[in-house]
């Protein structure tokens, strides 16, 4: 089957779903009314709560939200065929990611723009606040654990990629400093960025580095967690404009433009699908593809972090609340979109599918390594790169990809280390949370396997709690349309689901874990299953109350009234 | 007093370029670099001004304060943040009875 018509169909199924689904949802589930007070109306504060363009507000959603997850996970999937992990992506973005990202932006604008955490606590109850901190922790712990590993992996498997990662650091010092002491402008900055990206990525083509096979007594592999861990630590407390705002900016325009070379190869070499539509000879060791499948791909499907962003940020941020199906639903369809292209480059980018069968010869072999091989290949045919370059290229774009998402998990999780630490009654640094944090994520990452062999493993933890997270948003939206006597049946039925699936694959991996004898993924593993089952217990009593609650308190409509009212009274926002 | 959310504009992509060639690419580049790290910037400098508005005002909180005196030219200033400082903090009315802001 050629490459093309499978991205085709996948893209009308997800755009058919944009274009019917959320019109559905918006109209008769969440009822978005474009006369609603938004937070952003009225709490502007020039900070957190701004009106913004739904375009530009979509911009700043997806960016938060895209991270290098949705390659790995279907990287890592597509072991049970292409057809699985295809219709999973497909129908997790209209049916369960869709409803998931809008719901979570609507039950917060209803809700003054609070985030998650805050809503839990006034939904599900006062347990449900530290529940989230539980769930958020564990959620970025397995973020910044598996990114190391795959950055590592990649930096091992293609030496070539060494050069050219940590030299867009040093470009991205420089950048900042150029902007900021005013040496040039933004658009001259940016050209000079990106070439010197690419000589960098040139000059890498021609040097690899590799690290001798151990530093300090440590394995390769092992040896980059570390340095990428310090990096990560350090770039986290450093001040935003001196390396992430000019990092997170020159990688945004690489991925701009690597995105553009792999799909005009896409287009241009237009290769076919070698990989069985349905592996029945799945390797030895492989789980089951019901339910791993489902928790493998989190991010491309439906992914709980989306939730926090839609809470977070974005809620406070909207001009209208119609704006909540483009912002909250295309940006699920950006995310699907992202992970049927590497559906494609890990199914089509092969020779023969013996040589795919080699290269995904285990559970978690093929991961963004055959992204990055079968990617290449594609590079490779389209535009006539020779065969090494566009292999550099495309495990650059990957790392600067993952290592963007490292960064800010790092960041996020000193926060979460921070309130934690306020709920226990300390008050944490920023230094001590950082070295807490980063201490965590490395010790789960060794404690898996001391050379990062085992830190594939994780990988379907992360997608674990990424889905608990996802349960535990669509709850509180459950919840609030049951307040309301609307049609909850949208979220129930993924809700369902996706615990289901969460829990039988958590059972699963203990068993994997207990028989390996992998004690610390198999106690972490335990933690998650009572976090689920936490979930499960309080967000079925919650439901269970809920028609007996009456009508929920309904903040936009109360503001509304309260304007209408009291004519006199009604500006809201702040001079 | 308005304050804009744009927190730091990088030199070179400001209005005087404007009338540049491409004024729509810049606007993207812009967008691109400094849209993500608006809501940082512009919470650094809000933290700041608070600091600002808490000196101004400390007499008022109860904190005795030597340079009250010579800040009393500030007060007209803060007034309007003072507003803005107490919706905030979830507020509703002044909180001190000699600003009635609201």
């Amino acid at each position: 089957m050629s490459s093309i018509v499978l991205a085709l169909i996948g893209i009308a199924m997800i755009l058919t779903g944009y274009l019917l689904y959320s019109r559905y949802l918006a109209n008769k589930v969440y009822v978005l009314e474009s006369a609603a007070v938004t937070p952003a109306h009225a709490l502007n504060d020039g900070v957190d709560y701004v009106p913004t363009n739904k375009y530009i507000l979509w911009g700043h959603h997806f960016t938060s939200v895209a991270g290098a997850a949705p390659i790995v996970g279907p990287a890592i999937a597509v072991i049970w065929g292409w057809l699985p992990a295809f219709l999973w992506v497909t129908l997790g973005t209209v049916f369960f990611a869709g409803a998931h990202d809008m719901g979570a932006l609507w039950a917060s604008s209803r809700n003054r723009g609070r985030s998650m955490g805050a809503l839990s606590g006034r939904y599900i109850g006062a347990r449900g606040s530290n529940l989230f901190l539980v769930v958020i922790f564990l959620l970025l712990l397995m973020v910044n654990a598996a990114f190391a590993v795959v950055i590592s992996g990649l930096l091992v498997s293609t030496p070539s990629a060494v050069i050219p990662t940590w030299g867009a650091i040093a470009v991205a010092l420089v950048i900042g400093q150029a902007l900021y002491r005013g040496w040039a402008s933004l658009p001259v900055v940016s050209v000079v960025g990106v070439v010197a990206l690419y000589a960098l990525i040139l000059l890498g083509d021609q040097v690899p580095v590799s690290l001798p096979e151990t530093v300090l007594g440590l394995p390769a592999a092992s040896a980059w967690i570390v340095i990428l861990f310090v990096y990560a630590g350090v770039a986290s407390v450093l001040p935003v404009w001196v390396l992430l705002q000019p990092r997170d900016y020159i990688n945004g325009l690489q991925l701009f433009l690597a995105l553009g070379l792999i799909y005009a190869s896409v287009i241009i070499a237009a290769p076919d699908i070698v990989a069985p539509a349905v592996n029945s000879a799945v390797p030895e060791g492989t789980p089951g593809m019901i339910p791993l499948l489902f928790v493998t791909i989190a991010c491309g499907a439906i992914s709980g972090f989306h939730g926090m962003v839609s809470s977070g940020t974005s809620s406070k941020q909207l001009d209208k609340e119609t704006d909540a199906r483009f912002v909250g639903y295309f940006g699920a369809v950006g995310e699907g979109l992202l992970a049927l292209g590497a559906i494609v480059a890990t199914t089509a980018g092969f020779a023969t599918v013996s040589a795919w069968r080699e290269t995904y010869n285990e559970f978690g072999a093929g991961s963004v390594g055959a992204f990055v091989s079968g990617g290449g290949a594609i590079v490779q045919e389209g535009l006539g790169l020779p065969e090494t370059l566009s292999a550099t290229i495309l495990a650059t774009t990957a790392i600067l990809f993952a290592a963007t998402t490292m960064d800010t998990g790092v960041r996020l999780q000193r926060f979460v280390v921070q309130e934690i630490g306020e709920v226990m009654g300390l008050t944490l640094g920023k230094g001590l949370a950082t070295v807490i944090a980063l201490a965590v994520a490395l010790g789960l990452t060794f404690g898996a396997g001391a050379d990062g062999s085992g830190g594939m493993l994780i990988w379907p933890l992360f997608g674990t709690t990424n889905q608990l997270m996802a349960g535990l948003t669509l709850s509180i939206v459950a919840i609030m349309l049951l307040r309301r006597g609307r049609n909850a049946l949208v979220v129930m039925v993924p809700l369902v689901f996706l615990l289901a699936m969460t829990v039988y694959a958590l059972f699963v991996q203990l068993g994997t874990f207990f028989s390996d004898e992998n004690w610390l993924l198999f106690g972490l593993d335990l933690v998650i299953l009572v976090a689920a089952i936490w979930v499960i217990v309080e967000s079925v009593s919650a439901m269970r109350s809920a028609k007996s609650d009456g009508p929920d308190h309904d903040w936009a409509t109360e503001i509304q009234r309260e304007r209408s009212s009291a004519g006199t009274e009604s500006s809201g926002t702040a001079s | 007093m308005t304050r804009e959310p744009e927190g730091w504009v990088p030199p070179g992509a400001g209005a005087a370029n404007a009338a540049a060639p491409f004024p729509g690419v810049r606007a993207w580049l812009h967008e691109v670099f400094a849209g993500r790290y608006r809501h940082t910037f512009a919470r650094a400098q809000q933290d700041e001004e608070d600091v600002v508005l808490m000196l101004v005002l400390s007499e008022s909180l109860g904190v005795p304060n030597p340079m009250s005196f010579y800040a009393v030219e500030l007060m007209p200033v803060v007034y309007d943040r003072f507003h803005a400082w107490h919706r905030r903090i979830g507020l509703h009315r002044s909180p001190l009875d000699r600003i009635s802001c609201c």
